[in-house]
């Protein structure tokens, strides 16, 4: 895999899919307009755990923490101090960096790697749940409204195509920021970590600071989101927010698509987002609500063990091999 | 003032004391090879030297200031490199990447570091497998790469572990070779081996150590001919000496 | 402060730690015959109370003998999952077995919600109402009988693992997987077996609390983080630690539910566990970190 610049036939690809993409709303129906809406925020937060998962290789299942901080601080903001939504989103970005920042220090500081971290990350994670669901100041069990005024300073909209370019900007700047990381030493030094962290740390690497940047700008993304998704879905509960499922949504499309990879995230949100919608709908008996989740197991069983790297990876060697030319 | 100053260290594992107050220099423009049978305390010794495991006593000097507590990537910044005994490619990165990593430790800027890296691939010999995953390469390529990339960290002094072993005879007279070229650009040189043919006609001056500490210093010759070294080896030395040959020749 | 309460709460706790033990060391089994972190641990549990639950159900069989058939239904689960999936990516990086076996969480927790729904359920024991009054102190039947099994299961593994081939060499290829490939052992059976006897554990667990405590498909998280939190105290690989672990654990959770509320009790949970994998060394009786 090169990491240079974008060759040109690879920058014209990019360049056609995004003016596909701004068309796209034109020619599609409501429905199909949030589905794309669901591809690109999904996206957009797997793209953001890419920093760390993809290309630092430190696997979270607990980055529903730094959806949650971001959407719940977000709220209350707008709720308690009027703040719009648009500032307040950068505050629950800092705040959930914040808590990256916690978690990242001590996990790091004390050599949490493989399966020590996960067990950490979702730890952090239930301790948040936990607390906001017992907490009467941040809604308890019930959670908090947001109040649909679709008053575009509150981040809300009236018309659906709004959020569509909103989540569409967003995966954008997700992507952008990965691909300037990518190209940067920080990108090159996470890369080699993955790998193999301690001979990274013999040629000069500083894993921890590394490490560090990396949960602190992947938490930080993450909580814009939080943002989004709080003046999208209109209701904050602990147990959807900051619970596990998110989390597993959050991870399953860079897996999928291709971990450590610039396009796998949307990639694996394409496949995926619109297979999570069709089970939705054609499984609506109650207690079936967790069949995705089943989905969603047996696809990473499978990606594990037939496609480890993700599809995109596969594909592009497929691709390049058809055409050695290229 | 030598560039690499280990005074009276020492390491205990438990019950085990594996590194017990070993003292040795390496001049700037050495090469020292550093033998003894194994489980004597060698890689222990590397792990001490270059900041991955913390001495319980004892100061580790390199150019005069000590990084005894330093991290290791603050030990490679004072300029010292290290190979491992088992090798540690960054298997998904190209070997142009793998060799950029080392290199960025100097410049920050990717294209710089890139550059630099493309020179130190061809120096070692790897230029033609340059775009090729790390994953694919033959053991001997994997040994150059992990050379390749400590060298491009810029060090003042190199520690190679074990970097001929499972080599044939004519992939380790090139990388003696090799060895020989980085000494000449000023790199000094702390060499673990057992290849013993390799470690006499490299090194200047050879230490053995011996359960964790050193038993013998000097040239090869005349560590060749240690009846406390043959010893040690019980039959494993390298040596012109007559109990030598038929011991273990 | 009420003694009273307090005796209690270490009764209760001392006796409901048996099953936390034999959860652990299933756990523990695994990771120290196959370096292998079993996430879908506590969704094993989840199913083998509701194998139990299906049995009292459908089948009127006590919970307190359906334990065996839980037990032989994770068995044989366990080398399924072993022999299918788990050793195609024995020699994967570590991320990879985490991600294989998250997946297998997530199937085994919704299919289970997909299948029993969400609501919690309860198995009704005919020893469930039997109470013993020792002193002040009341110890409740069914707590009893699960301790006893969850004892009794656990020597029985001791044994197996001391005194048979097939345990020894469970514990030689545990101490080292290559020498007990260079002396001809057949690694994987020892693999499937170890996994299967891990499943069984933790199923023939879930099976003895069914009558105690109400559960549903979400419990399995839980389970999973006491079930690491006790063998990272014990000792990953550690099966005394994991033991003693089991009863050291469910006490502190009994003596703390005294004192603090239930939604406390989770928070204490998971922080003692942010506590333990931040301060952890090998832990109380382990060799290996």
């Amino acid at each position: 895999m090169t990491r240079g610049l974008p060759t040109s036939r690879e920058a014209w690809l990019g360049a056609a899919t995004v003016a596909v993409l701004l068309a796209l709303p034109a020619v599609l129906t409501s429905y199909a307009v949030t589905v794309f809406i669901l591809i690109f925020f999904y996206g957009y937060l797997g793209q953001a755990w890419n920093v760390l998962g993809g290309y630092g290789g430190q696997l979270s299942a607990g980055h529903a923490a730094f959806v949650g901080v971001g959407a719940y601080s977000t709220t209350l903001l707008s709720m308690h101090w009027g703040l719009s939504p648009w500032i307040g989103m950068l505050v629950g970005g800092v705040l959930a960096a914040g808590l990256g920042a916690i978690i990242g220090g001590l996990g790091f500081r004390f050599g949490l790697r493989g399966f020590y971290f996960v067990l950490l990350t979702v730890a952090f994670a239930e301790v948040c749940r936990i607390v906001a669901l017992n907490t009467d100041a941040l809604g308890g069990a019930l959670g908090l409204y947001i109040t649909f005024t679709g008053d575009p300073w509150q981040l809300q909209f009236q018309d659906n195509r709004a959020y569509y370019y909103l989540a569409l900007t967003l995966m954008l700047l997700a992507t952008g920021v990965v691909a300037l990381v990518e190209r940067s030493r920080l990108g090159a030094y996470l890369l080699a970590i993955r790998e193999d962290e301690d001979a990274a740390e013999a040629l000069g690497v500083d894993t921890f600071r590394c490490k560090l940047a990396a949960i602190v700008l992947s938490a930080f993304l993450t909580g814009l989101g939080g943002a989004f998704y709080a003046n999208y879905l209109f209701s904050l509960q602990p147990n959807a927010v900051f619970g596990i499922p998110l989390s597993v949504d959050v991870i399953i499309r860079p897996v999928v698509g291709g971990a450590g990879t610039l396009v796998g995230p949307l990639l694996g949100s394409l496949i995926l987002s619109p297979l999570a919608e069709v089970t939705r709908i054609y499984f609506t008996r109650p207690g079936w609500a967790g069949f995705h989740l089943v989905i969603y197991g047996v696809l990473l069983i499978g990606i594990v063990l037939f496609l480890p790297r993700g599809a995109y990876p596969h594909l592009r060697r497929a691709w390049t091999r058809r055409r050695p030319d290229a | 003032m030598a560039l690499l100053e280990v005074v009276d260290v020492r390491k205990r594992f438990g019950g085990l004391q594996a590194v017990a107050g070993v003292s040795l220099d390496v001049a700037a423009d050495e090469i020292v090879g550093l033998i003894g049978p194994n489980g004597a305390g060698k890689t222990t010794l590397f792990h001490l030297i270059s900041g991955f495991l913390a001495p319980d006593s004892g100061d580790v000097r390199l150019g005069g200031t000590s990084t005894r507590g330093l991290k290791p990537h603050q030990v490679c910044q004072h300029g010292l490199a290290r190979t491992f005994q088992i090798v540690k490619p960054f298997q998904a990165l190209t070997v142009l990447e793998n060799v950029r990593v080392g290199a960025l430790a100097r410049t920050r800027a990717l294209g710089a570091a890139t550059r630099k890296a493309r020179e130190i691939l061809a120096l070692v010999g790897l230029d033609h497998c340059a775009d090729r995953t790390a994953r694919g390469l033959t053991l001997a390529d994997r040994k150059r790469l992990e050379l390749a990339r400590a060298l491009a960290t810029e060090p003042r002094l190199l520690l190679l572990d074990e970097v001929m072993a499972g080599l044939t005879p004519t992939e380790t007279e090139r990388i003696i070779e090799l060895c020989r070229a980085i000494n000449a650009r000023g790199i000094a040189i702390l060499l673990i081996e057992h290849v013993m043919r390799a470690v006499m006609t490299l090194s200047q001056r050879v230490v053995v150590l011996d359960q964790g500490q050193v038993i013998a210093s000097g040239p090869p010759a005349a560590i060749a001919s240690d009846p406390q070294v043959v010893e040690a080896y019980l039959g494993e030395a390298y040596g012109s000496a007559p109990e030598g040959r038929r011991a273990g020749a | 402060m009420d003694v009273t309460l307090i005796a209690q709460g270490l009764v209760s706790g001392i006796l409901f730690g048996g099953v936390y033990s034999l959860m652990a060391v299933g756990l523990t089994l695994i990771f120290g015959v196959m370096r292998v972190v079993n996430f879908a641990h506590g969704d094993m549990m989840v199913w083998g109370m509701y194998v139990s639950w299906l049995l009292a159900t459908r089948l009127g069989v006590d919970p307190t003998l359906g334990f065996a058939v839980s037990a032989a239904a994770l068995f044989m689960f366990g080398v399924i999952v072993q022999c299918s999936l788990v050793d195609r990516i024995q020699d994967a990086p570590h991320e990879m077995q985490i991600l294989l076996l998250l997946g297998v969480a997530l199937v085994l927790e919704n299919t289970a919600l997909v299948a029993f729904g969400p609501d919690p359920q309860r198995v009704r024991s005919s020893l469930a109402q039997a109470t013993l009054w020792i002193g002040p102190v009341f110890v409740d039947m069914a707590r009893l009988v699960a301790f006893a099994v969850a004892l009794a299961l656990t020597c029985l593994l001791w044994l197996f693992l001391q005194r048979t081939d097939l345990g020894r060499t469970m514990r030689a290829t545990a101490d080292n997987p290559y020498g007990a490939l260079v002396v001809g052992t057949d690694v994987r059976r020892v693999y499937a077996v170890a996994f299967g006897i891990g499943a069984a554990c933790v199923g023939a667990a879930g099976a003895l609390v069914s009558p105690i405590l109400p559960f549903s498909p979400s419990a399995g998280l839980a389970a999973s983080v006491t079930s690491f939190n006790i063998v990272i105290i014990g000792g990953l690989g550690s099966l005394p630690g994991a033991f003693a672990g089991g009863l050291l654990v469910s006490v502190a959770e009994s003596l703390g539910a005294v004192f603090l509320s239930p939604s406390m009790k989770e928070l204490v949970s998971f922080g003692l566990l942010i506590a333990i994998l931040l301060f952890r060394p090998t832990g109380l009786f382990g060799r290996r970190a």
